[in-house]
């Protein structure tokens, strides 16, 4: 009788073992769809604030076509991309380089470093772009919490059991994104 | 980050137990003092009297705090920059929310989070900071606000300086019935029990004298190590250790006391508001580390950080112990953090002059009380105090002629 208690003691605590452990996947699994999300909002934002900032230079940077331009396209390619978060990463990362330089040769123009308007556009996309950073830290943080614990000794198991999938990093293209641009005189 | 949170909340569990039993030992043995026999009574008084204060602090604290401080509360359109670092941070810290955002008038660089959870929370910043800070050392400061927002360090204080404050009071009550009412019972029991009684007596004094200092010297601590906590929340939320850094550089500078601020509420600044007025005293009586000090680790933990070409919560607890020349850490649960080291972040850069940042500043303060803003194509900015809501106004430039009620609505 009493190992038959033992018994049902040892199993029941084995249950809420693997419930607490099945909770904690799904907890992460949440966690890195809502820091997703983050990202994806932040990135709509930028999106939207493009063709009003692109607007207003538009009348101050007559003879930057090209960097305009650049702009113009590579916002285009953002907002039509379907496909993997390497996919979605590649082309933001690239955005972010045209925007980058775009504000770099605002630098030569003193009338629209003026301009109310502009100074509120360059505000929000630079905290745009800020928030694009941290929501991106912040979600791979989470996935590698979760791919962390689907890899490792037992939550694994369980991982494999009910089907939760690795989740993607969202990368940033190192050596573009950090190196100080060199300034030749 | 979470894993941080749950080790937190199993010390605070302890941490305040612990205190809690401090509360009723007192409580007990002043009862005990006063009226031999009334202890378990005293010990209903005690939790009473905590649960009053606590409830208190629970439910007005913040709205108090932010009414003492003489903070205001801004929108987005006040100070589109200051808004927009807070939602940065509350991005980089995951904080479901966004907090409310106030802004003191005082040239006192200084800083504070309120709210009970993450639902309520606040943060305030005074004119002060925003002068002297650029963005990342700005980011650093709310990163800092934040942490103590997500490391419920705002509770945490509240529970504790409440039970401060009932243990001050029933030492006090215990002293003043030594002087008034002890002589009635004294005669009274003058008969029996005089041993025991002798040994309550002692024990009494001792703790109606010692408990509200040793009180005091708890809390003071737990503050102490939730600042450099906060720091090592910031530094891992802003991947910037040196934002930080600069910013509490740049801050120790000041001479200025925060007006508003008091003992109670120091811990939730992110430097002690009072600190300036009482150099020579020992590090046991302050509410935060030494500025110093905490500049100190946070560049000692930026050059772990850029070596290992990670920021981690390790590296932060490497630093501390070197510098503090301590080996315990001051992160709780560090071995329990499995998250390794997590990449550095580019770097936030900021041109604004502190010019620009002054005219910023004092505009926000004038859109905090409501003034009216017009434009004037003579390059004027009109601020127009509220009063002139419905009237007609001339630039003093131009003479070109205004509608006040035309610009209210922006």
């Amino acid at each position: 009788m009493s190992i038959f208690i033992i018994l049902l003691v040892i199993i029941v605590l084995f249950v809420f073992f693997i419930i607490g452990i099945y909770n904690g996947l799904v907890r992460l699994r949440n966690e890195v769809k809502n820091s997703w999300s983050q990202i994806d909002v932040q990135l709509k934002r930028r999106h939207d604030l493009i063709p009003n900032l692109l607007e207003t230079v538009k009348g101050y940077m007559q003879h930057e076509r090209e960097t305009l331009e650049a702009v113009t396209k590579a916002r285009q390619q953002a907002v039509n991309v379907s496909g993997s978060i390497a996919d979605t990463a590649k082309i933001e990362n690239m955005l972010s380089q045209t925007l980058k330089s775009l504000f770099a040769v605002s630098e030569n123009y003193p009338d629209l470093k003026a301009n109310q308007n502009f100074l509120a556009l360059q505000e929000e996309l630079t905290t745009t772009e800020n928030k694009i950073s941290f929501a991106r830290q912040f979600y791979n943080d989470s996935v590698m919490k979760l791919n962390n614990k689907t890899e490792m000794f037992p939550s694994n198991i369980i991982a494999g059991m009910f089907n939760f999938k690795q989740a993607e990093f969202f990368e940033v293209e190192d050596a573009a994104e950090r190196a100080v641009p060199k300034v030749a005189f | 980050m979470f894993d941080q949170i749950r080790a937190n909340k199993r010390k605070t569990a302890f941490l305040i137990m612990g205190m809690a039993l401090f509360l009723f030992a007192t409580g007990f043995v002043v009862a005990e003092f006063v009226s031999p026999g009334a202890g378990l009574f005293g010990l209903g008084i005690a939790l009473i009297v905590w649960l009053v204060l606590l409830l208190i602090s629970y439910y007005s604290g913040d709205s108090v705090f932010l009414l003492m401080s003489g903070a205001k509360q801004i929108k987005k359109q006040d100070s589109p920059k200051l808004y927009n670092i807070v939602e940065e941070m509350k991005i980089a810290s995951g904080l479901a929310y966004m907090p409310k955002i106030y802004i003191i008038d005082s040239p006192a660089p200084n800083a504070f989070a309120t709210g009970r959870n993450p639902q309520k929370a606040s943060v305030a910043v005074t004119t002060g900071l925003l002068e002297r800070l650029n963005r990342s050392e700005l980011q650093g400061v709310i990163a800092h606000e934040l942490a103590h927002i997500n490391n419920r360090d705002i509770l945490y204080m509240m529970m504790i300086s409440a039970m401060m404050g009932a243990i001050v009071i029933l030492a006090d009550v215990g002293i003043r019935s030594m002087f008034f009412g002890r002589s009635r019972s004294r005669s009274s029991s003058s008969s029996g029990g005089g041993q025991a009684q002798l040994i309550i007596a002692v024990v009494a004094i001792v703790l109606m004298i010692l408990a509200p200092i040793i009180a005091q010297l708890i809390y003071f601590a737990v503050s102490r190590r939730r600042e450099f906590l906060a720091d090592a929340s910031a530094a891992q939320y802003t991947r910037y250790p040196e934002g930080l850094a600069n910013a509490l550089q740049k801050i120790s500078s000041n001479t200025e006391k925060l007006k508003g601020a008091s003992k109670a509420t120091a811990p939730m600044y992110i430097v002690n508001p009072l600190a300036f007025t009482k150099k020579g005293l020992s590090d046991l009586s302050s509410t935060h580390p030494a500025i110093s000090k905490r500049v100190a680790i946070l560049n000692k933990m930026a050059g772990l950080s850029t070596t290992a070409g990670t920021v981690s919560y390790k590296n932060y607890d490497t630093a501390y112990k070197e510098v503090m020349k301590e080996s315990k850490s001051v992160i709780p649960g560090m071995d329990m953090i499995k998250t390794a080291g997590l990449p550095m972040m580019a770097v936030a850069t900021d041109d604004s002059s502190s010019h620009k940042r002054h005219r910023e500043t004092t505009d926000t303060v004038w859109k905090a009380n409501n003034y009216i803003f017009i434009p004037c194509p003579c390059e004027t900015k009109l601020k127009i105090p509220p009063a002139y809501a419905g009237k007609k106004i001339t630039c003093p430039h131009c003479s070109v002629e205004y509608n006040v009620s035309d610009y209210t609505k922006q």
